[in-house]
């Protein structure tokens, strides 16, 4: 019932610095394994991906203008558009499209 | 002035990158990029505010939980648990779950250090691993380039943290059209990271795709969409990851081409 608002921001502040930096201090060698390292090539690609989908169609007001949104930057990212290119198409999109929807 | 440009040049020789840069320029391109990201921060730790608003956090308050958090979803269960009135315990336990995944990209990033990388690099660099710093550090091509991630930091971290602070002070002022559309700047931003490799080969980009189905299954099935968005994203990454790797290990030359 003690609990001080600072407090509890320094613990969370305290926890997420640690789970940060911890692999980053602690592992300095390269990894050898083969396995180990094939799988933390593919860890960004998987959690991207999960993070993206389907999120993106919940992050909208309407999912189809996320979908949308979806299908544009895939396209634009595929044939080589720059980040800025590609993130601010896609707000574009979603704009357009749910002022034509809503 | 002249032995800081020389020893700049001399740090980039050793960038495997074979494009000579100073720091001031790899600085520049780290702010540039991170442009986009501070954009989306801003909209995104807006919203964040709204909800820190309602736990009765003040916006200095909001503004340091995330200049030191810098993490959505952790931030938001821990205002949740802090408005609960919860034990320091309960916060920490919290925070590490929803963060957990920043453990697996701090393993990773580890990889894209130069061995002899100075602690002070690795803590500040550490400090502000987020889905997004994580994906533009991974998208660069050769090891981490302090002074990238350094400039997109400059950018990112006031966006959010800022952001935190407006959304106590002003609440629901934004027109939800707005909100909408701003609020998908960042999955364009993780677009931009995966679907370039996803083109050249063929594996990444049925990882790619098998993810956004798996994804898009375990939000619908009935007891693992019970389960928290952060800790879906980890079993899900453990488990596609772990696979890809069983199934088509790469080779060190590989690993170069791609991320």
């Amino acid at each position: 019932m003690e609990h001080n608002i600072y407090g509890y921001l320094a613990v969370m502040a305290a926890v997420s610095f640690a789970i940060r930096v911890l692999p980053l201090t602690l592992i300095r060698r390269q990894i050898k394994n083969r396995f180990l390292r094939s799988f933390l090539f593919y860890v960004p690609y998987a959690t991207l991906a999960v993070m993206t989908f389907p999120a993106i169609l919940e992050a909208t007001q309407t999912p189809l203008a996320g979908a949308l949104a979806l299908a544009a930057g895939i396209w634009l990212a595929w044939n080589g558009a720059s980040l800025f290119m590609v993130s601010a198409a896609c707000c574009v999109v979603v704009f357009l499209s749910e002022w034509v929807l809503c | 002035m002249a032995e800081e440009i020389a020893a700049g040049t001399l740090r980039s020789e050793t960038d495997n990158k074979g494009i000579l840069q100073s720091d001031a320029a790899v600085l520049r391109s780290g702010m540039h990029d991170g442009m986009p990201i501070a954009l989306g921060y801003l909209v995104v730790s807006f919203t964040l505010g709204i909800t820190a608003h309602t736990a009765g956090i003040t916006p200095f308050q909001g503004f340091l939980a995330s200049f030191f958090n810098n993490a959505s979803a952790g931030e938001y269960a821990g205002f949740m648990l802090i408005a609960a009135g919860a034990s320091y315990w309960e916060i920490a336990l919290i925070t590490f779950i929803a963060n957990a995944r920043y453990l697996l990209m701090s393993c990773v990033l580890s990889q894209k250090f130069a061995p002899d990388a100075p602690l002070y690099q690795r803590l500040l660099i550490g400090f502000d691993v987020t889905d997004e710093l994580f994906g533009i550090t991974i998208a660069r091509p050769g090891p981490v380039h302090p002074y990238y991630n350094y400039g997109a930091m400059l950018v990112a971290l006031p966006g959010w943290s800022v952001g935190t602070a407006l959304g106590i002070i002003a609440g629901n002022v934004m027109p939800p059209a707005v909100v909408s559309a701003l609020s998908v700047a960042l999955y364009g931003m993780f677009l931009w990271v995966i679907i370039p490799p996803a083109r050249s080969s063929r594996i990444v980009a049925g990882l790619v795709g098998l993810s956004f189905a798996a994804s898009f299954a375990a939000v619908h099935l009935p007891v693992i969409s019970a389960v928290s968005s952060g800790t879906r994203t980890i079993g899900l990454t453990l488990l596609l990851a772990g696979a890809a790797a069983w199934l088509f290990p790469v080779s060190a030359k590989e690993e170069n081409h791609g991320a």
